[in-house]
């Protein structure tokens, strides 16, 4: 009995008992509501399911959510215009090869497009950076100029319109590529989680940040440059965003600047809270945060699927966050064992009596 | 005497459990109206638990507190309940807002108000009063971080002492104070004591405990070792209460052969007119190979400053520095770490600890950070080293992973020193790093400072404790309202003359 107590502490005490909680929980409800929920066929080869559905659709916040992860971690604030700025890459891009018109043909190569709206997203990242770390701008405020503006020049890069790339390899890296079963883009969020999780356990980079992250002054005088890695998460983030917009922008094989990437930020931050990372900086999870992006594909997913409708959606997860924040709050635990605690004391009173 | 009447509050059989510790255990306190009752204990004894438990900041698991006047047990759940108790505390790490105003901070959560509005003007008003009592002098509108840990410490006491009603605690609240200050404190805790107040005090001084208190209560590893009058309890015996031994002799400690032959010594570090405005006015400075020298001076004269201008923790606007005969330009703390310096910076808190991180990325950051971004330590290199300084240093915790803040604030302490021994530096600079350290550890440290300097290191100290500094201390440089105003060396280091110089008119003066 005892070991079982045991046991079941240390499950609960681990850092991703939470995320993967709230995972479950989600799956769980879908599987009663849809009997067929874990079901995956092959249809003209390539995998359906609600699953791969889930997977796929979450790829591009996994992305952001780990460059998100690192912003957190190493600055304590947030990336409000990660949505933007992958508007911002998506937008480079496809001018890139289509000039403002919509076209079946390519001014330029393919590759070099790509690497030119990746690098835009950087730019934009590097420029975020900028200002927190050497102008020592509240990350909140100093993103929201991207996150209001990015828009803008990406309107301004399409010149208004919604352009189009009238082209089948276009569409290959935000769907299937010939042959392939795998949604690419699955393919895409892994080769990033797996390169950054190289870097992190493979240099100090990983604990550069978190002492930065919590103690900016302290790690200055062990001998960091703190400044220096406030900016490069910054800069990350960027590259994330830039990268996620690839996707976005493949995936309808157009630039919408108004609407590309809307919202996505929210959410990329509500993945690294669920994931269990404190949003103040420091300790942080990539696992957590992959887990997190996950939940939240899955509810949206789930929630489509219960006939909940895109303007409604936003409600629900609204709920759904204000729970999860319930449950991770310290003092609402306080609160319940101090019920708790006077609930035993006057049963004993009880007793005496 | 009524002894029963005298009692203000109880606590029995109290209980605190942390995972992997046990921080208390069956553990009675009792203090008595009129009374300043010292609390005493090696680091990591579990004072501070005591305290937070008491306080509400920490949840106790057993046993019952009593306060007189109240007939069933009281839980406090969190520091406001103390408080409406009457109850206030000074908790060892400074919970104070640094952003905000001198003012602001002694009377946050209790601000007067006027037609539903703050009262600035009463505010400002009643923190001059309140500061002048302990003849502090300071603009109280500007903000706290303004000011030295010192004088923050003395608000804090400050605050603690205008609110509380019953019960005053001080944890350790003379760790960073001079002489004077600790005299000032002194004198307004004997006044409450008139007024009837009970007073617990921590500290690791024992020369303060036989100065002020009238009880003793002595723990040790969570348990309680027991209950003295102060009058009827030696030192020799009491620090043997705390250590469970004897205390190691202090005359093995030597620093005489160090002083031969320093005139021969080679030259590591020279400062020429090195200075930052209005932190510290321009001084010349040279220091040996082996030697250890100390920085003396009243709060406020620039101790601290002179040696964060030679470790670039604030960058120098005027002079240079030369290292082994080199001009060596500091822009940022790494070039002086890569030079061979290591830097114990005053304020753990802040500049010290990275709260969240593993004693272990603690201990290692320094060292990692050196080695730069690719040269990761492997793992068991690092759990290698971690264990070896947790072993030298004695640190007290469960486990090398654990945060470090969840260790007594001594162990803290002691994980920041393992941090730049680790370095192997060959001058370091400790400011105050013996700060809220037990008797027996801080000979310890002591010893190992004379030991770095037997091995040629060079070692320059901070302290606000003379009598430490004369202990290890071969030469020292005496500052004044942020002016090297002269030095001492040899027969001259004397209690006396120290005293006399930092206060103004010695005959050592440079002019
Ligand atoms: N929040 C916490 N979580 C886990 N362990 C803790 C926590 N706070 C204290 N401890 C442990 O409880 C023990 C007692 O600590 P405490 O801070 O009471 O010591 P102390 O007597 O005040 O020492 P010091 O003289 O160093 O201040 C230590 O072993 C410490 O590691
Ligand atoms: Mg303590």
């Amino acid at each position: 009995m005892m070991k079982v107590k045991q046991v079941l502490k240390r499950v609960t005490k681990h850092s991703l008992f939470f995320p993967l909680t709230c995972l479950a929980i989600v799956l769980i409800i879908n599987l009663i509501k849809t009997p067929t929920f874990f079901r995956i066929s092959l249809n003209n080869g390539v995998l359906y399911g609600y699953m791969m559905d889930i997977l796929n659709r979450s790829s591009e916040l996994i992305i952001l959510a780990v460059g998100m992860t690192l912003v957190v971690a190493g600055s304590g604030g947030t990336d409000i215009s990660v949505g933007a700025v992958s508007s911002v890459a998506g937008a480079v891009t496809i001018f890139a090869l289509v000039g403002s018109m919509s076209s079946d043909t390519y001014r330029m190569p393919y590759g070099l497009a790509v690497l030119l709206g990746v690098l835009a997203g950087m730019v934009c990242g590097a420029f975020n950076g900028f200002l927190v770390a050497k102008l020592r701008i509240q990350p909140m405020v100093a993103t929201l100029i991207l996150f209001t503006a990015g828009r803008g020049i990406a309107q301004v890069i399409t010149q208004g319109f919604i352009l189009y790339v009238r082209k089948e390899q276009f569409k290959y890296l935000g769907n299937f590529i010939p042959g392939v079963p795998i949604p690419t883009p699955i393919f895409i969020a892994t080769i990033v989680v797996v390169i950054t999780v190289l870097i992190l356990k493979k240099t100090a980079l990983g604990l550069y940040i978190q002492a930065v992250g919590i103690n900016s002054k302290a790690a200055r005088l062990v001998g960091l440059n703190s400044t220096l890695f406030t900016f490069l998460v910054y800069t990350f983030s960027g590259l994330c965003a830039g990268i996620a917009g690839m996707i976005i922008t493949s995936r309808v094989y157009s630039i919408d600047a108004n609407n590309a990437g809307l919202n996505i930020e929210l959410d990329a931050i509500l993945a690294v809270a669920i994931g269990g990372n404190s949003l103040s900086g420091g300790k942080f999870s990539i696992a957590g945060s992959i887990i997190g992006a996950i939940t939240i594909q899955a509810l949206t997913t789930s929630l489509y699927a219960m006939k909940v409708t895109a303007d409604q959606l936003p409600v629900y997860k609204a709920i759904v966050v204000i729970i999860i924040v319930m449950i991770q709050s310290t003092e609402l635990k306080r609160m319940v064992k101090s019920l708790h605690h006077k609930f035993l004391c006057s049963r004993e009173r009880r007793w005496a009596k | 005497m009524n002894k029963e009447k005298d009692v203000l509050l109880k606590m029995r059989g109290i209980d605190k459990k942390f995972p992997g510790v046990v921080a208390l255990s069956k553990v009675d306190f009792t203090l008595r109206s009129g009374e300043i009752h010292a609390l005493m204990g090696e680091n990591g004894a579990g004072k501070s638990t005591l305290i937070k438990v008491l306080t509400g900041v920490e949840e106790l698991d057993g046993g019952e507190i009593r306060l007189s006047g109240i007939d069933s047990p009281i839980i406090n759940k969190s520091p406001q309940d103390a408080q409406a108790y009457g109850i206030s505390t000074v908790y060892q790490e400074l919970n104070l807002c640094p952003n905000l105003s001198v003012a602001e901070n002694i009377f946050i959560g209790r601000e007067p108000k006027r037609a539903g509005r703050i009262d600035w003007k009463t505010i400002n008003k009643k923190s001059k009063e309140i500061l002048e009592k302990f003849q502090i002098y300071i603009d109280e509108t500007k903000p706290l971080e303004n000011y030295s840990v010192a004088i923050q410490q003395m608000i804090a006491i400050a605050r603690a002492v205008d609110i509380s009603s019953k019960v005053l605690i001080l944890d350790e609240p003379t760790s960073s104070l001079d002489e004077q200050e600790v005299d000032k404190l002194f004198e307004v805790m004997r006044q409450l004591k008139q007024q009837g107040l009970g007073i617990i005090f921590v500290t690791h001084y024992l020369e303060q405990v036989y100065r002020i208190s009238d009880r003793i209560t002595v723990l040790r590893n969570g348990l309680l070792v027991g209950e003295y009058e102060t009058s009827k309890l030696p030192s020799v015996q009491l620090v043997a209460k705390m250590m469970g031994k004897e205390l190691d002799d202090l005359s093995t400690l030597n620093k005489d052969t160090l002083q031969e032959h320093m005139e021969d010594r080679e030259e590591l570090l020279e400062a020429n007119n090195l200075g930052r405005l209005g932190r510290i006015k321009p001084f010349n400075l040279c220091i040996h190979k082996g030697e250890v020298i100390g920085i003396s001076g009243l709060l406020g004269s620039g101790r601290s400053e002179l040696s964060r201008v030679i470790y670039g923790a604030d960058k120098p606007d005027t002079g240079e520095l030369i290292w082994k005969g080199k001009r060596l330009t500091v822009n940022a703390p790494i070039d002086a770490m890569k030079a061979g310096m290591a830097y114990l910076p005053e304020s753990r808190i802040d500049e010290g600890i990275i709260s969240d991180l593993s004693v272990r990325e603690n201990i290692m950051i320094a060292f990692q950070a050196k080695r730069g971004l690719f040269h990761l330590l492997s793992k068991k290199e690092q759990e290698e080293y971690t264990d070896r300084y947790i072993d030298l240093l004695q640190i007290k915790t469960s486990d090398r992973e654990v945060p470090i803040k969840q260790l007594s604030g001594g162990n803290q302490q002691k994980v920041i020193l393992a941090r730049w021994l680790l370095m192997n530096p060959e001058f370091m600079i400790l400011d105050e790093p013996t700060r809220g350290i037990d008797v027996g550890t801080k000979t310890e440290i002591q010893k190992l400072v004379l030991q770095l300097a037997e091995k040629g290191k060079s070692i320059m100290f901070i302290s606000s404790e003379i009598e430490e500094m004369l202990r290890v201390c071969s030469r020292m440089v005496i500052l004044r309202d942020t002016a090297k105003v002269g030095e001492l060396e040899g027969s001259e280091l004397t209690q006396n003359n120290i005293m006399r110089a930092i206060a103004g008119g010695g005959k050592h003066d440079e002019g």
